[in-house]
């Protein structure tokens, strides 16, 4: 709350000592009204292809798009099954997860200062890969190397759990190899050294049980399709709590845009406000991770897109990379469901595909300009 | 807006979307509660679960290779209306629905075919999934001889033709000790590496390949303490001189041109076998076809006995 409060008093693009001029006052203001059409246009957008997006979720399914099928289906007395729960939760869990991707990718970049950031930046994709790695060998080595009772037991615990913790553990590695979130550097230097560690475990576990190859190559490629309602509500609780707490803390991220020393000067207690950031963008890609496991490249472009159509402080930042990774994790979605029907492509292909072209001509251009 | 206020918006709504998502599954348990009243049939798989049935299904979903085969074997081939990507034996399967396979499988088409019941191995999240949207799922272990004995068995019994198991099983084992009489009896005894494809891993003594190697009379350059398909060291097989080697007919002819393998004499003595494709397939899956397979390998024993 009192960090809240100092923040307030110390806006970055507004210096409380600047002279009142009144030409400079018209400008930025001016400039303010430019910025806020650009949000309420882009945030329109956002909404009209998301709605779309959702309803072409809907009528996608196994014969690809079909949206002349759709009111027969509809009809059919397999409507509630195959609509209300496959088509309708995936779609919805795309968003969500996509969201939630969003949202990190947001936090990472402003937390790193870094435009490369990403979601999984520490540790946390490598940590959820092992757990997922670990269950499945377990369950094939039940009964071989390891007793029933576990192979049972690990089974119990299933994927989704597992690869929660995995993540989480990932990132604690992180922590605890960094000290904590002293040093920006150390952090970064730390998420490296552990997603390779626990990457290499991981390839190792593989070698014991050729098995898991199948199960970590579909968890790598990311996948909407086992998404269910009780895992939706997770997810709408987990982002709307998670959300709410990082827009609270949007001005500090505003505050360490201007560096560390800086942020420092203006009454952030860094390493807490650091921790707290790292703790917030470990449990949004956790909760995301596993569920549709490690879905590439939302997280990196969403934030991007958001700061070259409409820039803006974090507190814009954030919510817009959220709704922005939502809306390319349901357009993804659908082409992957309608692009080889009644084959799936891995969604993290396609965002993979989608982010890689933007990125490729992003660069182009501004390297030609 | 106020983040609290707004966090328990969500949270009853969510609450709400949760309890809807649990009424089918509710109204799917009392299904099951009925069903089971009447005289049922019962399966518990390999994961200990046990599923209930009023009558044998007549519409099956297969998501393994070897479990089509086992259906097919068992003369349940018309009630299969989808299989995974790989099942290709025998060929009528060719032209039903693909499914993916067990760790992508295409849950919506699954669903679609209203399936009662879907044959599995182990593990994969597309499984519990299906289990949740309440389509019945029989997770069938299948990696040694017994196993494909016992789901032989199980689904015979499932298929409503109980006495259809053991004759599958007693054919495999027929097929087993004739291709066992044709080994030649000089090379009785020898040591063989099977390598699988890709790794290079190798079929270790504890495997179904290398069980069905040991009911043809033949010892295995790999113990069973490394396990079914270890991924060995190139040096490990120069040291242990295979006296034949067996692989896929691609990897077979690419062996020599392995650093060192040269010095194989199994290789130099051209003691090898090359199986193609469809042969080398009936070979790596655990299935009805143990039988077939013990006889491809007993085709290139005698041919390699009538060479010397």
């Amino acid at each position: 709350m009192s960090l809240a409060t100092t923040m307030r008093s110390a806006n970055p693009r507004h210096p409380a000592d600047a002279a009142p001029a009144s030409a400079a006052a018209i400008a930025d203001r001016q400039r303010a009204s430019v910025d806020q059409q650009q949000r309420r246009r882009l945030l329109a957008l956002l909404l009209l292809i998301g709605l779309l997006g959702v309803l072409a979720g809907l009528v996608t399914g196994s014969q690809g798009f079909a949206p002349r099928d759709f009111w027969a289906e509809l009809q059919g007395d397999q409507a509630a099954l195959i609509i209300g729960q496959i088509r309708a939760p995936r779609t919805l869990g795309a968003a969500l997860v996509g969201s939630l991707l969003g949202l990190g990718g947001a936090l990472s970049q402003g937390l790193f200062r870094n435009p490369l950031a990403d979601p999984y930046l520490l540790g946390s994709a490598a940590g959820a890969g092992l757990a997922v790695v670990l269950v499945l060998a377990g369950t094939a080595l039940g009964g071989v190397a390891l007793s029933l009772a576990t192979a049972v037991w690990l089974e119990r615990v299933g994927l989704v759990a597992a690869a929660f913790v995995g993540a989480l553990g990932g990132v604690l590695l992180t922590l605890t190899l960094a000290q904590g979130a002293v040093q920006t550097l150390r952090l970064l230097l730390a998420g490296v050294v552990v997603a390779v560690l626990l990457g290499a475990v991981s390839d190792l576990v593989t070698v014991v049980s050729p098995d898991a190859l199948r199960g970590k190559q579909a968890f790598m490629l990311g996948s909407t399709s086992f998404l269910g309602w009780p895992s939706l509500a997770l997810m709408g609780g987990g982002l709307v709590v998670l959300l709410a707490l990082s827009l609270r803390h949007a001005r500090a991220l505003d505050a360490l845009t201007l560096g560390d020393d800086s942020a420092a000067s203006l009454g952030l207690n860094l390493p807490r406000v650091r921790l707290l950031l790292v703790v917030l963008l470990a449990a949004a890609t956790a909760l995301a991770v596993s569920q549709a496991g490690l879905v590439a490249f939302v997280g990196l472009v969403a934030p991007h897109l958001v700061r070259r159509h409409a820039p803006g402080a974090h507190g814009w930042l954030l919510g817009a990379s959220a709704a922005m990774g939502a809306v390319l994790l349901v357009v993804a979605d659908v082409l992957s469901r309608a692009l080889i029907p009644p084959q799936e492509l891995p969604v993290g292909v396609v965002t993979a595909v989608l982010g890689g072209v933007y990125l490729f001509v992003l660069l182009k251009r501004r390297g030609l300009s | 807006m106020n983040p609290g206020r707004l966090a328990r918006c969500w949270l009853t709504l969510c609450c709400t979307l949760a309890a809807l998502s649990l009424l089918p599954a509710t109204a799917a348990v009392s299904a099951d509660a009925k069903a089971a009243a009447a005289p049922a049939l019962v399966f518990k798989d390999d994961r200990g679960t046990e599923l209930h049935f009023a009558t044998p299904p007549q519409r099956i979903v297969s998501l393994l290779p070897s479990l089509t085969e086992s259906i097919c074997a068992l003369g349940g081939c018309k009630r299969l209306v989808g299989v995974d990507r790989w099942s290709n034996w025998p060929a009528e399967v060719n032209a039903l629905p693909r499914l993916g396979g067990l760790d992508d499988a295409l849950i919506e088409a699954i669903v679609k075919l209203r399936p009662q019941v879907v044959l599995a191995s182990t593990s994969s999240r597309a499984l519990d999934r299906l289990e949740v949207l309440g389509v019945p799922v029989l997770r069938l272990k299948s990696e040694s001889h017994a196993d494909v004995r016992r789901t032989l068995l199980l689904l015979a019994q499932l298929l409503g033709t109980p006495e259809r198991g053991p004759q599958a099983w007693a054919e495999i084992e027929r097929e087993l000790a004739g291709a066992a009489a044709r080994v030649p009896p000089a090379l009785r005894g020898l040591r063989v590496y099977f390598e699988l494809g890709g790794g290079p891993y190798a079929a270790g003594t504890s495997s179904f390949i290398g069980e069905t190697l040991t009911r043809l009379g033949m010892a295995n350059i790999v113990p069973a303490a490394l396990g079914p398909f270890p991924k060995l060291n190139p040096e490990f097989v120069l040291r242990a001189q295979p006296a034949i080697i067996m692989g896929a007919a691609k990897e077979a002819d690419a062996m020599g041109g392995r650093s060192g393998w040269s010095a194989l004499v199994a290789l130099q003595q051209k003691k090898r076998c090359g199986f193609a494709p469809e042969r080398y397939e009936a070979l790596i899956r655990p299935g009805p076809r143990l039988g077939e397979a013990a006889s491809v390998l007993a085709d290139c024993l005698q041919q390699l006995g009538e060479a010397k």
